[in-house]
């Protein structure tokens, strides 16, 4: 605690630019010692760059990085590690099929005679690593086994090990976390800060930005908006900081979906009756009607994605049955469910959803393209206006259509492949995680989006692991806890109601 | 200003690495062997008039090389390989050879029979069996590799050696050779005083290419190479679409092995197409399409196969002996994988960024 306070990060004046892109314009960014900084910004404010330049990814255009008041040149990522600047990734780079302790130790295991690993020493030491951190568990066991927050606790604890540090960057560290897990982490980021390590957190969670850090840094469009304390700045107003406007979009939501809610149809859509899945869903009623949105609130792991993959045709029933319009289904695959009138944006928007080496063009028409066949290929005219008709509802953000999909930011990716399947013009629209990964305006845009679909007829399914914005678009929320269906509200309800049904206490 | 912008988009497509490879070498012989591009008009008693020469030889040479890598790229393009071209080249020389054979089913075979100018079987149902043949053994690779799942490298190294296995099978062990003169045109003949290969590669390219350009298969087939659960997610029968890539890369070796018995004509199950496909799987690297899948280019990998039958012939017009030319081959591999890595890419497209920045700082 001696030296909080002291300015460990001091850049001045930073700029960056990628070809044509000018990604930092003259940022600003001080960090010091023992205090966790939280870096805001919608995707492509410039963060991400930011933390390049301070890890020695990248080198800026112009500006002074200075650590510990001396001016430096981060040559590379190992430099940055040797002067004490340690980065967690989002997507933690560690062996799953290893030990836990192997992980921590990795490069630098302790030697027995010089030639073999001395495998209790290590294990000791990973221990001993992961006790300073409050975290008490078998070393020995298999990485790839321990839950997600155990791993991103490993990540830390080689980050921490590999020298001295003195600055943790933790890039989106939470966005696969639960809530448990994340109160974990962030036990084991607050004794960081005691020992006088000065924190980088970078999130898209503002809840967490107000719980965990001390100051805020605001970019927008690679400009530095301003540096807050965090006791001295309203959620809505770091909002506004990061969009650069209010957010009448939400104001107006709860005003549209009253509307809508009118436009219900009685008949249903889908019927599912105690269709279920052995080891994937427990028998579960639902009914899907035209102009509703249905949320699936759960925690992660509850069964909502198993639901929206039964409903899709991903996996097939083992039990009840499906009808739509009357008619029991019969046939399940995803090809069948579109010619359905069903569309799923999947929850891996990764893995199953771009596909990144295709253009932002191609991957809009592939679904349709798939449902109108083989042979009946679209004119290369016909799916430019399709594709440019979508860029411009649904804003997505690309130099053009022809632009490979992986080279767009995480938001623009999930416009796309919402894009994808509204061109399929589909009769129910189920969303799983629409908005996980992306900024507050295009969640706030997406949102809007759902209700705009179902007024205009369409049947929704909107799953998200954030309950306010389920709250905020659904007609109705159906709870799943441990793969079952254990809820359903309807009209009014309150948070709390939700929570405890979720979490399973009375 | 635009004439970066030109510079960069003829460096972007996907043929400008492989034809600046290919004139590279033309460009060397220019200078070297000034005789090489020299193209002579020969009659010949049998085939007419024709053109003569080292560039008519690539392509005829060349011919069954280019088709199978057609298939190949195919194949290649939804992140698979196929390993038993080189075996179904032999498989279809086989069928085509024993098809004809006068010989076989005859009692007392007799030297006059053997080398009689006929055949026991109509051509045209040669040809057919030929393709089925070969789109039989591409449907069993793309059965094996959609439905039961097995790694491609795997299912096709079965094929590779049971293929060679069948070849020796319908030849019933020997080295066949045929004197039916019609089935050597494939290999020989002239259609206006080009070679009959030629026509074929140009037609199963164009083919080809309305094929994956026309329809929605080179769509889907690029999006199966580059992520197939997200296709699967994207209603499209990802199985389907790999069976096609295999079944049509039979095809190809099939129509390959054709104009091979016919080029020599005869049929050796154990020699027939050999190494064929690491020389496929080369000119479709060569073409630039990766092997993880993807984006391909049927054209650039057309170019590829040219490139690898132009440095052949380069090798052998220099004088370079027979048995050094694997070793020379080593050296083109070596030089095509070094100039594709990142690390070349990059030195290249700087050098080209300068050049343009000062280009345009003159104008």
């Amino acid at each position: 605690m001696v030296e909080a306070n002291k300015e460990i990060v001091t850049m001045k004046g930073i700029y960056k630019s990628f070809l044509s892109v000018q990604a930092l314009e003259d940022v600003d960014f001080t960090l010091n010692l023992g205090e966790i900084h939280a870096l805001v910004g919608e995707n492509g404010a410039g963060k991400s760059t930011l933390i390049k330049v301070l890890t020695g990814v990248e080198q800026p255009d112009a500006g002074v990085v200075m650590i510990n008041q001396q001016k430096m040149t981060i040559r590379s990522p190992q430099h940055a590690q040797e002067i004490g600047i340690s980065t967690v990734y989002q997507e933690t780079n560690l062996c799953p099929d290893l030990s836990v302790a192997e992980n921590i130790l990795i490069g630098r295991e302790p030697m027995k005679w010089g030639l073999v690993i001395d495998r209790k020493a290590m294990n000791d030491n990973a221990r001993q690593i992961l006790q300073e951190l409050g975290v008490d568990l078998d070393v020995t066991q298999t990485l790839g086994e321990c839950s997600v927050a155990i791993q991103q606790m490993a990540a830390i604890a080689r980050a921490l090990e590999i020298s001295s540090v003195k600055v943790l960057v933790l890039d989106e560290p939470t966005s696969s976390l639960d809530m448990s897990e994340v109160d974990q982490l962030f036990q084991v980021i607050r004794k960081l800060r005691e020992s006088g390590v000065g924190i980088i957190f970078i999130t898209h969670f503002l809840d967490q930005v107000f719980e965990v850090s001390d100051r805020i840094t605001v970019l927008r469009n690679g400009r530095l908006v301003g540096t807050y304390e965090t006791t001295s700045l309203a959620r809505l107003e770091l909002i506004q900081k990061m969009i650069g406007r209010s957010l009448a979009a939400y104001d107006n939501m709860t005003q549209t979906k009253l509307e809508s809610s009118q436009h219900i149809e009685s008949e249903a859509l889908l019927e599912a009756k105690e269709v279920g899945l052995a080891g994937s869903v427990e028998p579960f009623d639902l009914d899907l009607h035209a102009g509703e949105v249905v949320g699936l609130a759960g925690l992660l792991g509850s069964g909502r994605t198993e639901i929206a993959r039964l409903l899709f045709g991903i996996d097939k029933p083992d039990k009840g049955v499906i009808t739509m319009d009357g008619e029991v289904i019969k046939n399940y695959s995803p090809l069948d469910s579109i010619m359905r009138g069903i569309a799923l944006c999947p929850e891996d928007r990764k893995a199953q959803g771009i596909v990144g080496e295709l253009t932002v063009r191609e991957n809009i028409i592939l679904a349709m393209q798939a449902d109108l066949g083989w042979f009946k290929y679209l004119g290369m005219k016909k799916q430019y206006e399709i594709a440019e008709e979508y860029i411009k509802l649904l804003n997505i953000v690309t130099p053009s259509a022809d632009q490979p999909v992986k080279n767009l930011s995480g938001g623009n990716q999930q416009k796309v492949i919402l894009a994808r399947w509204l061109a399929t013009n589909p009769r129910l629209l189920i969303l799983d995680e629409p908005t996980r990964g992306i900024d507050v305006g295009a969640k706030a845009e997406i949102q809007k989006l759902v209700l705009l679909l179902a007024e205009e007829g369409k049947s929704c399914v909107f799953i998200s692991s954030e309950l306010d914005e389920v709250m905020r678009t659904s007609h109705r929320i159906v709870v799943l806890r441990d793969k079952e269906k254990t809820a359903e509200f309807s009209g009014d309800v309150d948070e709390p109601t939700i929570m405890h049904a979720i979490g399973g206490s009375e | 200003m635009k004439q970066t912008s030109f510079f960069r988009r003829i460096r972007d497509s996907r043929l400008f690495w492989p034809l600046a490879a290919w004139f590279i070498i033309l460009a060397f012989n220019a200078i070297v062997m000034p005789d090489f591009f020299k193209v002579d008009i020969m009659d010949d008693p049998v085939y007419g008039k024709h053109f003569y020469g080292n560039i008519i030889d690539i392509f005829n040479n060349g011919a069954p090389l280019i088709l199978v890598s057609i298939g190949m790229t195919l194949v290649i393009a939804t992140g698979g390989v196929d390993l038993s071209v080189g075996a179904v080249i032999a498989i279809s020389a086989a069928m085509g050879t024993v098809l004809i054979n006068p010989a076989l089913g005859n009692e007392l075979i007799e030297n006059r029979i053997l080398t009689e100018n006929t055949t026991r079987t109509p051509l045209p149902i040669i040809i057919l069996a030929d393709l089925a043949a070969g789109a039989a053994c591409g449907l069993w690779n793309g059965l094996l590799v959609s439905r039961a799942k097995i790694q491609p490298m795997v299912a096709t190294l079965i094929l590779m050696v049971a293929g060679r296995g069948i070849a020796q099978l319908i030849t019933n062990g020997q080295i066949m050779t045929i004197y039916y003169t019609p089935y050597f045109w494939f290999g020989n003949g002239y259609i206006l005083y080009l070679p009959v290969s030629i026509y074929i590669v140009a037609v199963v390219c164009i083919i080809a290419w309305l094929l994956v350009r026309k329809t929605s298969i080179g769509l889907f087939t690029e999006s199966v190479g580059t992520n197939a659960t997200a296709t699967y997610y994207s209603g499209i029968n990802e199985k389907n679409v790999k069976l096609l890539a295999y079944t049509f890369c039979g095809i190809c070796a099939a129509i390959a092995g054709l104009i091979f018995s016919s080029y020599v004509h005869s049929a050796d199950g154990n020699n027939n197409g050999l190494y064929y496909e690491l020389d496929a799987i080369l000119a479709v690297v060569i073409g630039g399409t990766l092997m993880s899948g993807g984006r391909f280019s049927i054209l650039a990998s057309v170019v590829g196969a040219v490139i690898i039958w132009t440095f052949t012939v380069t090798v052998y017009s220099l004088g370079v002996p027979g048995q050094a030319l694997l070793a020379a081959k080593a050296v083109l591999v070596m030089l095509v994988i070094l100039l594709y890595s990142d690390y070349s890419r990059r030195l290249i497209s700087r050098l080209f960024e300068r050049k343009g920045s000062k280009h345009e700082a003159a104008s």
